[in-house]
């Protein structure tokens, strides 16, 4: 079975968002980048386990510049394979797809897992765009996968309830929570991690559909008004008179 | 030309958010002098007059008990099928599971600029278009500019009032070809609760964590929401231990809510959570901690036992409720 894991960068969840450039661009600055958790806890563990009961390979791809190779040798100490860097900037979610669907129509994978969303852009897209272009099913926010054989059987989010389904390889799934627990590097992973295989291709042509013009930072709450917990009923006047919710 | 809008039914109704992205569109519609075309699958005996009186135009309904419904593959080739028939430039969706299977296939497919989880309309100005989007998680804003001439939105839920008062059209049953249907994945099971509240369309959500030390204690939380006509809610912790289904958690991991109101009771606040729900217009927050993070992003606060404060909110919401007949 050859797995393919599609990894992203983000900041550390705690880390503080700001932006420069005159609001046109992410300030990296005192920025520590971590693999996107839900590449990582779930789709990449989740591989990792598939293979360590089933037998294959798992191989993880990014599109990236150079400061993206530490991002994937983290993967490679929790035991991917070997990985892809694709070298170019991932702007764009079509031009990210584009790219690796071109890669992974020469690898006969027969299961491509995504994360739910990268905890920056919050695009989900990824995993629905690369399906499309390599024409495959694709199951979103995916919270379990088993496999038998060459079948796929897959439970996912739908709304208000849970879905079961089952497919033939080859696939695409989104993975949200629940699929796998957090698997934290080992000394050996980590020390075997410095010598897997990662290659660097160039990028094909592909239009970038889509550009971020500038940002803002959301006006966070100022004040909270409190209220004596002896005098509660009293916010649901304030709930309808003020804040004119209810 | 036409704006093409995704819509489903759920409960025998047209769902609220496919009547806010109908809106949506039609909003666009008038901006760009085109009009907005609806298109409903497999709604059976449900009346479709809400959307032509949310502003569309046409309202085109595939019924074909072949189509599976869960393969995104299936929804995708149908939409890009209507889409070439109707000439439509622009597909919105409303963002919700469906669309976040389904949009960014149709928009690869129909090699469209995508902007998942809009939370405005879009700027529109000659030949450029751009719209705004949350990214880091509701810590900020984006505005995308859209460079392709077709465009696949998504409207993040609750991001405008629904409103019901145009005219309603006659729905036109539309065929697809069968060639279309061919589904490589199987649903061999469908869990849902069926008689509850959908959370991401809720206006007002109570939720609850593990400041109320344990599941049997959740009935006081279920009866505000009840006299709320609220939808309920809870932490990751709580989902995790099993107190309350998966489908509930709310925050990073779990889904992203935006109500009119957001109660939230022994939820200490942790970043993850905050993420999920600070889209909400108004925050309220119960805890007997008054170092309780949550504080700081909240509109109203109670510092105190959940056990003594929620039974008084029961009592002045049935009261305020009494007062309002």
């Amino acid at each position: 079975m050859k797995i393919l894991v599609c990894i992203s960068k983000a900041p550390d969840t705690t880390a503080k968002i700001a932006f420069k450039d005159n609001n046109t661009a992410f300030d990296e600055n005192n920025v520590q980048y971590i693999v996107n958790p839900y590449d990582e806890w779930y789709a990449l563990v989740r591989a990792l386990e598939l293979k360590e009961t089933l037998g294959g390979t798992v191989t993880t791809i990014s599109v990236g510049g150079a400061d993206m190779e530490a991002i994937i040798r983290k993967a490679f100490a929790i035991g991917a394979d070997d990985g892809v860097r694709i070298d170019g900037e991932p702007t764009d979610t079509y031009f990210v797809a584009a790219q690796i669907a071109a890669y992974a129509k020469q690898g006969a994978f027969d299961i491509i897992l995504a994360g739910k969303e990268t905890i920056n852009y919050n695009g989900s897209s990824l995993g629905g765009m690369l399906a499309e272009l390599l024409d495959m099913p694709y199951i979103s926010m995916a919270t379990k996968l088993d496999v038998a054989g060459s079948t796929a059987t897959v439970e996912c989010d739908i709304d208000g309830g849970t879905e079961v389904i089952e497919c033939d390889f080859p696939l695409v799934l989104s993975a949200a929570k629940g699929m796998a627990e957090v698997r934290i590097p080992n000394m050996r992973g980590i020390m075997a991690a410095r010598t897997k295989v990662l290659n660097v291709i160039p990028v094909i042509a592909a239009d970038k559909l889509t550009e971020v013009k500038s940002y803002t930072l959301s006006q966070g709450r100022t004040t909270c008004k409190m209220i004596d917990a002896e005098n509660a009923a009293s916010l649901i006047e304030m709930l309808h008179n003020e804040a004119k919710v209810i | 030309m036409s704006i093409l809008v995704y819509t489903e039914v759920s409960k025998g109704k047209i769902k609220k958010a496919s009547l806010e992205a109908v809106n949506y569109a039609a909003h666009i519609a008038s901006k760009t002098g085109t009009s907005a075309t609806a298109i409903i699958i497999n709604a059976g005996e449900t009346s479709l007059d809400d959307l032509g009186k949310a502003g569309a135009s046409k309202v085109l309904h595939i019924n074909n008990s072949a189509i599976n419904t869960s393969d995104s593959q299936v929804l995708t080739r149908i939409l890009n099928h209507v889409a070439d028939t109707e000439g439509a430039q622009m597909v919105i969706f409303s963002n919700d599971l469906t669309a976040k299977a389904v949009a960014p296939r149709l928009a690869a497919r129909m090699k469209a600029g995508f902007v998942p989880g809009a939370v405005d309309y879009p700027n529109i100005d000659g030949g450029s278009f751009s719209v705004n989007k949350n990214v880091f998680s509701g810590k900020a804003v984006a505005t995308y500019q859209v460079n392709s001439a077709k465009k696949v939105i998504s409207l993040l839920p609750n991001s405008f009032q629904v409103t019901t008062d145009g005219a309603a059209v006659a729905a036109a049953s539309f065929d697809v070809p069968a060639d279309l249907l061919v589904s490589r994945i199987k649903v061999k099971e469908v869990k849902r609760e069926s008689n509850e509240l959908s959370l991401p369309e809720a206006e007002l959500v109570v939720s609850a964590g593990r400041g109320m030390k344990g599941p049997e204690n959740w009935g006081m939380i279920e009866d505000l929401a009840k006299q709320l006509g609220a939808a309920t809610a809870c932490s990751r912790p709580v989902s995790d231990i099993g107190w309350r289904p998966h489908h509930e958690h709310v925050g990073q991991t779990g889904i992203a809510i935006r109500p009119n109101l957001y109660i939230a009771v022994g939820i200490s606040g942790a970043i993850q959570h905050l993420a999920g729900v600070n889209g909400s217009k108004t925050i309220v927050v119960i805890n007997k901690d008054p170092e309780a993070p949550f504080f700081k992003a909240a509109d109203y606060g109670i510092v105190g036992d959940a056990f003594e404060v929620v039974p008084k909110l029961i009592e002045a919401v049935k009261k305020f409720k009494a007062s309002q007949n």
